[in-house]
């Protein structure tokens, strides 16, 4: 408004002397009132850790897997899917507006597993999206479009710090329900169940479906009935976001069991995918949405209306990342390898817990450390507080973010010694 | 009860639908006349020798991985778009005062930009600001700057049917009457449909116009090197307009000129005023990425980046570029002379003075439906072709069903 009100007035000064108007007119620029945006609390974490010149420096912010050496990981399949597709030569034309099928459909064969009935009935519809944020854009649009229930995603508290602005960007309210338990570092069960059961019925439940992010708290499977149980009585449309299959227990059978149980159960829910982390296929954006539908003839008027939320943001997705995931998902020998190499991701990722933990003992810390090796995935939430997060990173050059949570990837057997003396000189 | 149960069906977005149709068509002499993609002569897909070249050296650099890209993109490949589009010495990146934001493909920019605008211009989240957009446009203008939230979005004169050019009159007309700050979305070169351009002094006017009522530039450059085989020369507009002093938004796509539909590869150019404005609005750029598709895809820009950054490269791309846009030109001189030997009623002019890969026939929709179902040869409705659909085995028989259209139907 100030903006507008002084290029009128610079105008009339303009009437008096006509270059002056005009060339003041020029001089202002469109954007004088436009703030600095904040930057990003978890990309903003790299950007930090970048400047600093510490060699012992650590960057356990973002969720990028890291080897032992604290390298990044291009998995051999996928370079061996890269070889075979440079090989085939193919064109480069455009994908449809849902992505590339191959990619879809084993997409969903991952999530619900071969046999599923949701796949044999063509009761779902499943699109190639721009990785898990993507997808979950794509469904909160889809959801504020189409949902006749209340605007509300139910998150649960804390939740992915993305989750919020994406979903208030789609135009839905966010809301949540009690999840993580400070005092145990662990699953506030009953805290949870009663806070479900109050949400107001065909709300949005988003769920992480395994190595809940921030906190890698998962619920047990009993759990997880409960929960079910109490979200049909409340009649509440399920989004799941699953964005580390295979990445929890290193099982993807196992790390999807809660996605597959509550389809089973008659929940017709949303699901996001994302194989950034499970492949390492970060910077090619490969990921899937998918509704599940009352039968095949609503996917297909979902699967049209999907299409017209997708072309006016970017057309069609990108053709790489989704025919290297399609390669290692349809050649045995490949997805042999794939699970193999996810394995062993979990596993280092496991391990360096069990040292992070042991190490913090032989520092001598008195605090109990159970959850470093309770929660799984790629993150812990540590329970350290702000201060003491600002205290890690000024003194010892760890960089995490603001609420406790660091990315067990960036630990390695080099660096985890030095990780808990700090841990320990923060929070003794 | 599902929750979706009532859901409608939605239209299938006609430029696909009109491929599906071609694909179920079982007739010998069927010609895809219909979406925007190139074809060499044996009316195939063609995937650039640099780019080709470029993906294996990538394949084969074992140094590189698929780690997240920044927000914005990768840098090297924002600051050589800006500059292709720019020119290697424009005072304004020299200052310091341009940006780019990575996105996927010319849509992606589009829609980037105008959630921005949305935002942050005219005030703040002025969903009454007028959006202008040719007409005809790309079809896809629309949807993107009302799914950004605008609700006000106008037609500007553009095409003169009845002469089958530019409606200057109507446009420069439109100009003067739009509200002060209205959003005008200007196509850089090789105008979608109808291939018409205005001329560098027809261009100046429109840049006077716009810069005394204060209007917004959004250049839509989706054909840089395509319409003319010239960057420089397809770019002229783009940079008489920064020259001229405004600040704007030029949505790139690389999808054409280098072949890379797929990838999805696009950069948002910014004129800012000076540097200090760019960085405040590349922040804001960053909170509108990230709840999109939090960071760009590598594959695409990376091509692209070593390409533009490599002189080598860099002339034998321009090289490819020209390829491409030598057989439109003769596709265009063929169709031509064609209808002009059959005497098919009508001036043909417009075919030769177009540019870029669409013409707009003139064709109206009966004579559509009937190329369509009588002939096999698939356009849009609007009379659109796509002259790389165009080949010399079939420009015979497409020129055979133009006059048929024109001689048969009213």
């Amino acid at each position: 408004m100030a903006l507008l009100k002084s290029n009128k007035v610079i105008y009339c000064l303009g009437n008096i002397s006509p270059s002056l108007g005009v060339l003041s007119t020029r001089n202002s620029s469109w954007w004088g009132g436009l703030q600095m945006g904040p930057p990003d609390p978890i990309l903003g974490v790299s950007e930090a850790f970048k400047k600093d010149s510490n060699p012992k420096k650590m960057n356990l912010g973002v969720g990028a897997y890291r080897d032992d050496q604290g390298k990044p990981f291009v998995l051999s399949c996928v370079r061996k899917a890269e070889v075979i597709i440079s090989s085939k030569q193919m064109d480069k034309e455009y994908l449809g507006i849902g992505g590339l099928g191959e990619f879809t459909k084993s997409c969903a064969q991952l999530a619900f597993g071969n046999d599923a009935e949701v796949l044999k009935s063509g009761r779902h519809i499943t699109v190639q999206t721009i990785s898990g944020t993507g997808s979950l854009r794509i469904g909160g649009n889809f959801l504020s479009r189409f949902h006749g229930g209340p605007r509300d995603v139910y998150l649960p508290k804390p939740s992915w710090g993305n989750h919020t602005p994406i979903f208030k960007d789609a135009g839905m309210q966010l809301k949540g329900y009690r999840y993580y338990d400070p005092s145990t570092c662990g699953f506030d069960f009953t805290g949870a169940l009663d806070d479900i059961s109050k949400i107001p019925e065909q709300s949005v439940i988003m769920l992480h479906a395994c190595a809940h992010n921030p906190t890698g708290v998962d619920p047990r499977p009993e759990q997880w009935k409960e929960i079910s149980d109490i979200v049909k009585k409340r009649n509440l449309l399920v989004f799941f976001d699953m964005a580390y299959q295979g990445f929890a227990s290193g099982d993807i059978d196992r790390d999807a069991w809660a996605v597959r149980y509550f389809v089973e159960q008659g929940h017709n829910i949303l699901l996001s995918q994302s194989f950034a982390k499970n492949m390492g296929l970060y910077g090619e954006r490969v990921g899937g949405f998918t509704v599940v539908c009352k039968d095949a003839e609503e996917a297909k008027r979902v699967e049209s209306q999907l299409k017209i939320l997708i072309r006016p943001i970017y057309s069609n997705p990108p053709m790489n990342g989704a025919r290297i995931a399609a390669t290692i998902l349809n050649t045995p020998d490949l997805y042999t390898v794939w699970l193999g190499e996810v394995k062993e991701m979990a596993e280092r990722i496991i391990r360096m817990r069990e040292e992070l933990t042991a190490g913090l003992k032989k520092e001598g810390s008195s605090k109990n450390w159970q959850h470093v090796i309770d929660q799984i995935g790629m993150f812990c939430f540590t329970g350290l507080k702000p201060e003491q997060v600002e205290r890690l990173t000024k003194e010892f050059s760890v960089y995490m973010t603001k609420d406790g949570r660091i990315s067990m990837a960036g630990v390695t057997s080099g660096n985890v010694g030095y990780l808990a003396q700090g841990i320990h000189a923060v929070t003794k | 009860m599902s929750i979706f149960g009532e859901v409608p069906q939605a239209p299938p977005v006609a430029v696909f639908k009109l491929s599906a149709d071609f694909r179920e068509d079982s007739h010998p002499q069927k010609v895809n006349l219909g979406v925007g993609a190139y074809r060499t002569d044996e009316c195939l897909p063609w995937v650039l020798p640099v780019v080709k070249k470029v993906e294996k050296l990538i394949v084969e650099d074992s140094s590189l991985n698929h780690e997240y890209l920044p927000i914005l993109g990768l840098p090297e490949f924002r600051s050589a778009s800006s500059k292709v589009a720019l020119g290697d010495d424009c005072a304004a990146i020299k200052d310091n005062r341009v940006g780019g934001v990575q996105a996927l493909g010319g849509t992606g920019a589009l829609r980037i930009g105008a959630e921005f605008l949305r935002r942050w211009y005219n005030g703040v989240n002025n969903t009454a600001t007028p959006v202008y957009v040719s007409a005809p446009t790309w079809e896809n203008h629309n949807s993107v700057f009302a799914d950004a939230g605008f609700k006000d979005i106008r037609p500007y004169h553009y095409w003169d049917a009845a002469n089958r050019g530019l409606d200057l009159a109507g446009l420069l007309d439109d100009l003067e009457k739009a509200p002060e700050h209205s959003i005008f979305v200007l196509h850089a070169c090789a105008h979608n449909p109808t291939g018409t351009d205005p001329t560098q002094e027809e261009w100046k006017k429109i840049a006077e116009i716009m810069k005394r009522r204060n209007l917004f530039v959004f250049f839509d450059s989706a054909y840089q090197g395509f319409a003319s085989g010239s960057l420089d020369k397809d770019a002229w507009a783009i940079r008489y307009f920064v020259s001229e002093g405004f600040e704007l938004f030029v949505a790139q796509s690389f999808s054409k000129n280098f072949g890379l539909y797929n990838e999805r590869v696009g950069n948002l150019t910014i004129v800012a005023q000076d540097g200090e404005n760019l960085t405040r609005i590349l922040s804001q750029m960053e909170k509108i990425v990230r709840t999109t598709w939090s960071n760009p895809p590598s594959q695409g820009a990376r091509i692209v980046s070593k390409t533009l950054n490599c002189p080598e490269l860099f002339a034998e791309w321009k090289g490819n570029v020209k390829t491409m846009a030598d057989r439109v030109l003769l596709m265009r001189d063929q169709l031509k002379a064609k209808l002009q030997a059959l005497n098919t009623p009508g001036t043909w002019e417009h075919i030769t003075q177009q540019i870029g890969m669409f013409s707009f026939t003139g064709l109206n929709p009966k004579q559509v439906e009937f190329m369509i179902k009588e002939r096999h040869v698939f356009l849009m409705a609007s009379g659109r072709i796509n002259m790389c659909g165009l080949t010399s085995s079939n420009i015979d028989y497409v020129a055979q069903s133009i006059h048929d259209a024109v001689t048969k139907v009213q």
